[in-house]
């Protein structure tokens, strides 16, 4: 990248989108990665140009990141680590019939 | 060779020449664009129009049948055989500034795009019809890519017209510099003339109203101007071209012209 005012002034200015593709199998939108966008429409068409270019989707979200609320990093343990133990709430103790074949 | 068939291959090749000039000038901006998704996205736009000029040569050298090849015809015909329009061969400078790649101006960039995507929009999407089946597929190719150029062309415009004063400035002046050019796709030439008549190709005057209307209305979307367009009428598609082809084509040809016979 040109190393110009306008490479910094963009990325300060600009906000930060989350994109979201849905590949042509899948049946929900993954998140994919982020982009510096000036709006909203702007953010969809970078996000066509950047990712998917190799026909990765047939649709695309974008989401201001500012809108995302994230769980703490430190609040890891008490939040995740309760279920460490709780083998019991996956569904592998139960014998499956024959007759449902592969689940 | 008869008359058809000559305007026949100097109509592919006019359609060829345009798609490899613009690709290969826009694709200057690869790793040097405002942004890195900017980047890419001119990037793709030049990967779509080499591709166009691809396809376009491999039928122009099939119908030639004397041994050309998409390499050959892109490679090793000099400047005075390309007949693509003179708009497409400047360089991303706005008028009379230097040559330094520090003076390249993105808003130059995107008004030769916007104003050669919207004819080409209304061209491929008419050449879909050509009596030539290949070309006609082409087209239809080819017209769903453009649409998508024109929209990145246009939503930039109204971004820099309706954006700040130095952006606005800018997209003016670009727009100034650039539309006299304009007058070379209503000036029709020969080889246009006869591909019309045979089938193959389309009347350009025939798209002039549709195409000042597009650009009227993004203009007004910009809060643009719309400049004057008279003055010179330039001459590409007839071979004779601005002093910026050749060094174009030295830069894009020089590789295959110093190893003939390499292949990847």
């Amino acid at each position: 990248m040109s190393k110009t005012t306008t490479t910094t002034k963009a990325l300060s200015e600009w906000p930060l989108w989350e994109v979201f593709i849905r590949s042509k199998q899948g049946l929900e939108h993954k998140h994919c990665g982020s982009l510096h966008a000036s709006d909203a429409q702007h953010a969809l068409q970078m996000a066509r140009d950047v990712y998917t270019r190799r026909q990765e989707g047939v649709s695309i979200w974008v989401v201001p990141s500012h809108t995302i609320t994230a769980s703490a990093p430190d609040d890891k343990a008490e939040l995740f680590d309760p279920a460490g133990d709780k083998i019991y709430r996956h569904p592998t103790f139960y014998a499956i019939p024959d007759e449902v074949g592969h689940m | 060779m008869h008359a058809a068939a000559s305007a026949h291959i100097d109509y592919l090749l006019h359609l060829a020449d345009n798609a490899v000039v613009l690709g290969q000038r826009n694709a200057e901006w690869c790793g040097h664009g405002p942004i890195l998704e900017e980047d890419i996205a001119m990037s793709n736009i030049s990967l779509d129009l080499v591709g166009q000029a691809r396809l376009l040569y491999q039928h122009v050298a099939a119908l030639k049948n004397d041994g050309s090849t998409e390499d050959s015809l892109a490679y090793f015909r000099h400047a005075g055989e390309f007949r693509n329009y003179t708009l497409l061969e400047l360089p991303h400078h706005q008028a009379l500034v230097g040559y330094a790649v520090d003076n390249r101006d993105y808003a130059v960039t995107i008004v030769r795009n916007f104003l050669y995507s919207a004819l080409m929009a209304l061209l491929w999407e008419q050449l879909q019809q050509s009596t030539d089946a290949q070309l006609a597929a082409i087209a239809a190719k080819s017209l769903k890519e453009v649409r998508y150029h024109l929209r990145h062309s246009h939503d930039w415009l109204v971004r820099f017209g309706d954006g700040t004063d130095e952006s606005h400035q800018r997209a003016q002046a670009a727009l100034n510099q650039l539309m006299p050019y304009t007058q070379e796709f209503w000036t029709v030439s020969a080889f246009e003339t006869q591909a019309a008549k045979d089938g193959v190709g389309v009347d350009v005057t025939g798209l002039r109203n549709d195409w000042h209307t597009l650009v009227q209305n993004a203009l007004a979307q910009a809060t643009l101007q719309m400049p004057s367009s008279d003055g010179f009428v330039t001459t590409g598609k007839h071979g004779v071209h601005s002093e910026h082809l050749s060094f174009l084509l030295d830069e894009m040809q020089s590789l295959a012209r110093a190893h003939p016979e390499g292949v990847w």
